[in-house]
């Protein structure tokens, strides 16, 4: 099969992608790769995303890592297929452009303390820490601010229809929905009725369940 | 002037703007914004960035915000101007997508987090906290080793020729290029040879040159 992913079960940058491929309905190949037993460490691995980390990619000879990176190649290489995760008029794609860069750079960064937190570290026994928890829950609420101002007057965080700038939040928001951090979306009406779209397209749910 | 770019001299994020403005050949009004009165948390402004952060970029009466969407706007759709930033073949755009993630997603935090502490909290007249250095110089050898091995393969960290992906670390690089972490860099045979090249750029030397003013 020409397209193939490698990642990792619980990997939400796996899911990224996942979602991603849902979304415009391709078909592939999903490559496990055994973090446990170190596979994403071996040199066969470490030729396909140099940093040794999941996901890695494949379509044909193509070889793609960084989750947002390849959605992004998906999203305008498969424009025709599936659903419309990218805008075509150059400015209000710049727009998600926007947007995309804030769940990058704002986001996920004041997430994924709270996912490794209040996520990971219960499903391995460990207990979390409840200092890194406060410190970070205030900075998720501060980005989660501006996310209810913002998708009071756009229906999506990019603009009127579900994009890419909506996909990216969409693994880290199963993990922390799971969690006390639920809160902090259920707080904010507009944030809560985005959160709750996305979450039942079906292309989601169908990525999250196959 | 129909084009504005709101920032604050030596801000990083700012000045990756500001270099991209500049390979682009476009005329532009730089706005300074007033963070010692507070300007950035005025209601005014956070309707131009609501995070209120510089840099915000106008076009008309088109905003954006942050660096990269602003530097990616001005390459696509100013393409038939100053330098080409960005790759047109599909797959080559998906490579110099990839390191652009890469610039953003690992070079930028551990880059930040030492041009913190060896460059602006001196200026703020606070002390650097040895140990985080010493941790995000090693994580940062860790991201240039993958850039020397990339650097053997190909000129520029996207492809054959200068992109966003090489322009995104100029800010970062020449900071520390001026601390004791730019034996970071030196060490590195293609890294070394690539800091100098990208930095050397008239652009880049524009940008720079706002500095020393």
């Amino acid at each position: 099969m020409a397209i193939k992913l490698y990642g990792a079960a619980g990997s939400t940058a796996t899911l990224q992608v996942q979602a991603c491929l849902a979304e415009k309905d391709l078909h592939y190949e999903f490559v496990s790769i055994n973090m446990s037993y170190k596979e994403h460490k071996t040199p066969e691995f470490l030729s396909r995303n140099p940093f040794g980390q999941v996901p890695a990619f494949e379509d044909g000879d193509l070889k793609l890592f960084e989750s947002r990176a390849i959605t992004q190649y998906l999203a305008h290489t498969y424009a025709d297929k599936g659903n419309d995760v990218i805008i075509k008029d150059p400015k209000k794609m710049a727009i998600v452009a926007v947007w995309i860069e804030v769940e990058s750079q704002k986001f996920d960064p004041a997430c994924s303390k709270l996912v490794w937190e209040l996520g990971y570290k219960p499903m391995f026994g460990m207990t979390s820490d409840d200092v890194v928890v406060e410190e970070n829950e205030k900075k998720l609420e501060q980005v989660l601010d501006v996310y209810e101002s913002r998708l009071s007057q756009s229906k999506y965080l990019g603009g009127d229809s579900f994009t890419l700038a909506d996909l990216h939040h969409l693994p880290v928001i199963k993990y922390l929905m799971g969690t006390k951090a639920k809160r902090l979306f259920e707080a904010r009406p507009h944030v809560s009725a985005w959160v709750a779209d996305i979450q039942s397209r079906p292309a989601w749910v169908k990525a999250i369940t196959t | 002037m129909a084009l504005k770019l709101h920032g604050i001299v030596g801000s990083p994020p700012a000045f990756r703007a500001m270099a991209a403005l500049f390979e682009k050949d476009l005329d532009f009004e730089f706005v300074p914004v007033d963070f010692a009165t507070g300007e950035q948390k005025t209601p005014r402004f956070l309707a131009l960035n609501p995070f209120g952060q510089v840099p915000v970029f106008e076009d008309g009466d088109f905003k954006l915000f942050e660096s990269r969407a602003i530097t990616k706007y001005a390459a696509e759709a100013y393409a038939n101007k100053g330098t080409d930033l960005v790759f047109k073949d599909p797959k080559k755009s998906a490579i110099q997508t990839v390191w652009m993630e890469v610039e953003g997603q690992k070079f930028d935090p551990t880059s930040s987090k030492l041009t913190w502490e060896l460059f602006f909290k001196p200026i703020f007249g606070l002390t650097a906290d040895e140990a985080v250095v010493t941790e995000f110089e090693e994580k940062l050898g860790n991201v240039l080793d993958v850039y020397e091995q990339r650097l053997t393969e190909c000129k520029y960290l996207g492809g054959d020729r200068f992109t966003l992906a090489d322009l995104h670390h100029l800010p970062n690089m020449h900071i520390l290029m001026g601390t004791k972490v730019r034996s970071l860099f030196d060490v590195r045979p293609h890294v070394s040879a690539w800091a100098s090249d990208i930095l050397s750029r008239p652009a880049w030397t524009k940008v720079a040159s706002l500095l020393r003013k």
